[in-house]
């Protein structure tokens, strides 16, 4: 079946003209239109620019100036502004916001030939690990319609795991692209800080959010990070660091390489077939000839309340704009100033985000900023501190991607703790700025879960070279809701 | 008790307008006066998934700024986010420089206009965006916004809180306005709003150490205005005081039709700016190579051209101070003495005649009716005798009013060339002396300060033309 191929099998498919660039992306937008009234993983969709740039791809291809991806049908996460395309991020906030430009990863990944299908759903300003925060209703999960598909890339997640698309855009700031990763059953990784521009995609928290891509494998992903990768004059936090070709970093042999096992990552709190197929998976990397060695990230502890204080702090000023004078959702009738920024804030922003831009504004203001947002500041100094000491002996550390697998739609909403603490193994990398990926080791109850790699800085190569390498031997990553079911 | 048993202490914090081609922040032009919103980008409005870019002009004219007022240059410095609502500020929240400014501890020394110097200390300068602007006009009950001056580049100047009268602050300001526009760091257009200061004026009983609450009158757009704003403040804060009550500490505006200061409404000053690190910068790191290269690139600073102008110019220490410290003058002044004129009688023209003038009409060197190659014409002809200091005047006045473009060609015309040819002067005075035989007698007899008397009838026969000091030799030769 076409939507089982991956990218690599796709193209070859395109070049011996097994089907065109047409013929694949009606072949998606099919699946995609049929799939979406159940599982909401499109907020808009792109039908139309879709078919029209595959024609354009079928005459590139056909007169040789193709470029490498040339055909690829993709998703974008509706947080990356597209040029002339409705971009909401998932918010009743910018329901009428059309973005004028193009993100630096959307301009990008056009570039490289790929085609986007649609807009994917999201908790409302990547604020949620669900996706039941969105404005546009919540995302179904493939594997089940009863659970959720994680978030906030839950509509990215749900629409490459149903194989709606080839792979999708995600962004992650405490584990938004690795959690739906693990519960929808596919691959994410979320590259180092720096790595991809943030250029066009929507600040939620600035110093950890990252784009990624989110596909069906390693292999996949690191396709699409070749194109994603790479300094950006207009992000000025994106790195001046040489992009690798990652395709070429996926046959190392594991033999000599070191793996950390985090013994805080394991034990209370996950769930323990979680724990038995990690275990599983290292007996798997050792016999292929790594080692294994236990290490301490003793700071860890302290990620989740660091983080809630850092994201809320940066969102509550980046979430400033949306005031209702120049674009996005305005009240009616304002009598005042004062009147159009309370009203059209509290109607335009969803319960989630107006707690955190409030918890955010708190730990930033007069005499609170010491006690929360500086110390969580230093937490984060410690929690670098200890991956740099892990990563003096190991190359990569190995964990669970989430505590269990898929929760049931409505079961956490009204517990934020135990929501946010579904982001308890993933929010450490965001907070040191580290590489980490998630993908799929197993299932649960009919419903997958993944296993974490984090790398050190701009070590994806290897996170992914360790993916693949599992990838070759396992089918976890093949499975597919259709096929179960 | 009175204006006399007061102290009055100012600081001022200056915001000046960096002279950049485009915004700190953005690509788009920094130029004045387009129609509203052409110069915005998506930066500027602050679209979603924008970031800022700095322009790193900024770090060049703000490193020039310190360098000019010996001031330390932080190697690194970071951008914060200072957070507020209001409708000009498209991202909520300004991008400026809060715990590590880019230029710290600086020191300027002033001449003030009623004589004397004084030395004010610079805490810090730091770079921050503008705002735009609100329009309140036409547009019916409704507020307009223009972005076009969102995301301009600022350098705000802050000065210890140590000068104790308007003329201190005043001139502090207009020297840090000429010195901002000489070094190309500003336009120092004020009616652009290129210079703007926010002046913190706090009083205390005189010999008392403890500063008063203070208030700080925002956005004053003219010396005159800081002048009565400041005096309209001073007063203001005294009979406060005096009548029992106590200052409130805030933020004023000066309202320059009513000449008054009155408080801000409350809901255009936020209390609590609720800053932190701006996460979409790196902080800024400068090295020394980059502080040489600039120090190398600029223009003779105020202290070394003082110097100069005492070793090449015989100045006295105080007149090159005065010309050195007001750079437009000191350019004018060397552009005047640069083929070899008298420079102590250059110094002098500039210092009395011309500054007079300039002052009494409100002028600035810059736009000088008299060009500094018109004053130097004149100041060879005073050199070369060819017109006494007195002719030297009526030329002076016939430029300034626009009368002729040159002094050489006025002299010619007007038949002003001094006359200092003995055989011409000689039988005018045997005239002279003939026609006042009691004068000549009283003369001879000893009353020789009737000496004024044949010289000024002779400077009236002549209309001043003669050459004073041969006429003096020629009545002492025939009166003697």
């Amino acid at each position: 079946m076409i939507h089982e191929q991956s990218i690599r099998e796709i193209l070859n498919s395109l070049d011996k003209k097994e089907y065109s660039c047409r013929e694949l992306v009606d072949h998606f937008i099919a699946r995609a239109s049929d799939a979406n009234a159940s599982l909401n993983a499109f907020i808009t969709d792109t039908y139309e620019t879709a078919r029209n740039e595959a024609d354009h791809m079928d005459t590139l291809r056909s007169n040789g100036t193709a470029p490498s991806l040339a055909g690829i049908p993709i998703a974008h996460k509706d947080i990356f502004c597209t040029r002339g395309v409705k971009t909401t991020a998932g918010s009743l906030m910018l329901d009428n916001f059309v973005a004028p430009y193009s993100a630096t990863v959307v301009e990008k990944l056009s570039a490289a030939g790929t085609i986007s299908i649609g807009k994917t759903n999201m908790d409302e300003f990547a604020m949620g690990s669900s996706n039941e925060n969105s404005h546009y209703g919540p995302v179904k999960n493939p594997w089940s319609e009863k659970v959720v598909p994680g978030g906030s890339s839950g509509g990215s997640a749900a629409a490459v795991a149903a194989r709606l698309c080839v792979a999708a855009t995600g962004t992650d700031t405490g584990g938004s692209i690795r959690q739906p990763a693990s519960m929808c059953g596919i691959t994410g990784i979320k590259p180092t800080y720096g790595r991809i521009s943030r250029w066009g995609m929507i600040a939620y928290a600035s110093s950890l959010d990252q784009a990624g891509p989110m596909t069906k494998s390693a292999e996949d992903a690191a396709i699409l990070l070749n194109i994603m990768a790479g300094y950006d004059e207009k992000d000025s936090t994106s790195a001046e660091q040489p992009v690798p070709d990652y395709t070429k970093c996926l046959n190392e042999p594991l033999k000599g390489l070191k793996l950390g096992f985090c013994k805080e990552y394991f034990g209370d709190g996950l769930d323990p077939k979680i724990e038995i197929a990690i275990q599983t998976a290292l007996r798997q990397f050792e016999a292929q000839g790594a080692e294994i060695i236990e290490i301490s990230l003793p700071s860890s502890k302290h990620a989740i309340p660091a983080y809630y204080v850092i994201a809320p702090a940066e969102a509550s000023a980046n979430l400033s704009r949306y005031d209702g004078v120049r674009y996005g959702y305005r009240c009616e009738t304002p009598v005042d100033l004062a009147d159009l920024y309370k009203r059209s804030r509290s109607e335009g922003f969803g319960d989630e985000v107006k707690q955190r831009i409030i918890v955010g504004s708190f730990a930033l203001s007069a005499g609170y900023y010491d006690a929360y947002y500086k110390k969580a500041q230093q937490i984060r100094r410690l929690i670098k501190n200890d991956f740099a000491q892990a990563f003096e002996q190991v190359d990569l550390i190995i964990g669970p991607t989430t505590p269990s697998t898929a929760f049931n739609l409505g079961e956490k909403t009204s517990d934020p703790i135990s929501m946010y603490l579904q982001d308890i193994y993933t929010i450490t990398s965001n907070l040191a700025g580290l590489p980490a990926g998630s993908f799929p080791v197993g299932m649960e109850a009919g419903l997958p879960f993944g296993l974490q790699i984090i790398g050190n800085y701009f070590d994806e190569g290897r996170i992914l070279n360790l993916a693949h390498q599992f990838q070759l031997e396992s089918d976890w990553h093949r499975l597919t809701p259709e096929a179960t079911a | 008790m009175s204006r006399a048993d007061w102290e009055v202490v100012i600081g001022l914090e200056i915001h000046t307008q960096l002279k950049t081609k485009s915004k700190i922040f953005s690509g788009s032009s920094t130029a004045f006066g387009a129609e509203p919103n052409v110069q915005a980008s998506a930066v500027d409005l602050g679209l979603p998934g924008v970031l800022p870019v700095v322009n790193k002009e900024v770090y060049k004219k703000a490193v020039t700024f310190g360098l000019a007022v010996g001031a330390d240059i932080n190697r690194r410095s970071v951008f914060d986010r200072k957070n507020y609502f209001y409708p000009d500020s498209p991202k909520g929240y300004q991008i400026t420089q809060l715990d590590l400014p880019i230029v710290e501890n600086g020191q300027v020394t002033v001449e003030l206009p009623s004589g004397g110097t004084k030395t004010i200390n610079l805490t810090r300068a730091h770079l921050e965006e503008d705002a735009g602007k609100s329009l309140h006009e036409n547009f019916h009950n409704q507020t307009g916004i223009d972005l076009n001056r969102a995301g301009t580049p600022l350098l705000e100047i802050v000065s210890e809180p140590e000068m104790y009268s308007s003329e201190e602050a005043v001139a502090y300001a207009r020297y840090i306005h000429q010195l901002v526009t000489y070094l190309g760091v500003s336009d120092g257009e004020m009616s652009q709003g290129s210079l703007r200061c926010d002046a913190n004026v706090s009083i205390r009983p005189v010999g008392t150490v403890e500063l008063g609450t203070r208030t700080e009158t925002k956005n004053v757009n003219s010396f005159k205005f800081l002048e009565q704003a400041i005096e309209y403040e001073i007063e203001r804060q005294i009979q406060v005081l005096e009548s029992g009550q106590t200052v409130r500490q805030e933020t004023r505006l000066y309202d320059s039709d009513k000449g008054e200061t009155r408080p801000m409404r409350s809901k255009e000053t936020a209390t609590d700016y609720r800053y932190f690190p701006e996460p979409d910068l790196l902080p800024v790191e400068i090295d020394d190579a980059y502080i040489e290269a600039i120090r190398r690139e600029m223009p003779e600073l105020s202290g070394a051209k003082s110097e100069r102008f005492v070793t090449q110019y015989q100045l006295s220490q105080a007149d090159a101070f005065s010309l050195a410290g007001n750079i437009p003058l000191a350019d004018y002044f060397e552009e005047v003495v640069r083929s070899g004129r008298d420079a102590k009688l250059a110094n002098n023209w500039i210092r009395v005649e011309l500054l007079a003038q300039l002052n009494k009409d409100n002028i600035s060197i810059e736009n000088s009716p008299v060009t500094a190659d018109q004053l130097g014409a004149i100041i060879s002809k005073i050199t070369d005798k060819s017109i006494s200091g007195k002719i030297a005047k009526t030329v002076f006045e016939a430029l300034w009013k626009g009368e002729t473009n040159s002094a050489d060609e006025y002299i010619e015309k007007q038949g002003l060339t001094q006359v200092s040819d003995s055989s011409s002067l000689a039988p005018l005075i045997d005239k002279i002396i003939s026609e006042n035989p009691k004068q000549a007698e009283q003369f001879r007899a000893g009353k020789t300060k009737l000496m004024g008397f044949f010289v000024g009838q002779v400077m009236k026969e002549t209309q001043g033309k003669a050459n004073p000091q041969q006429v003096n030799e020629i009545l002492n030769e025939k009166l003697g």
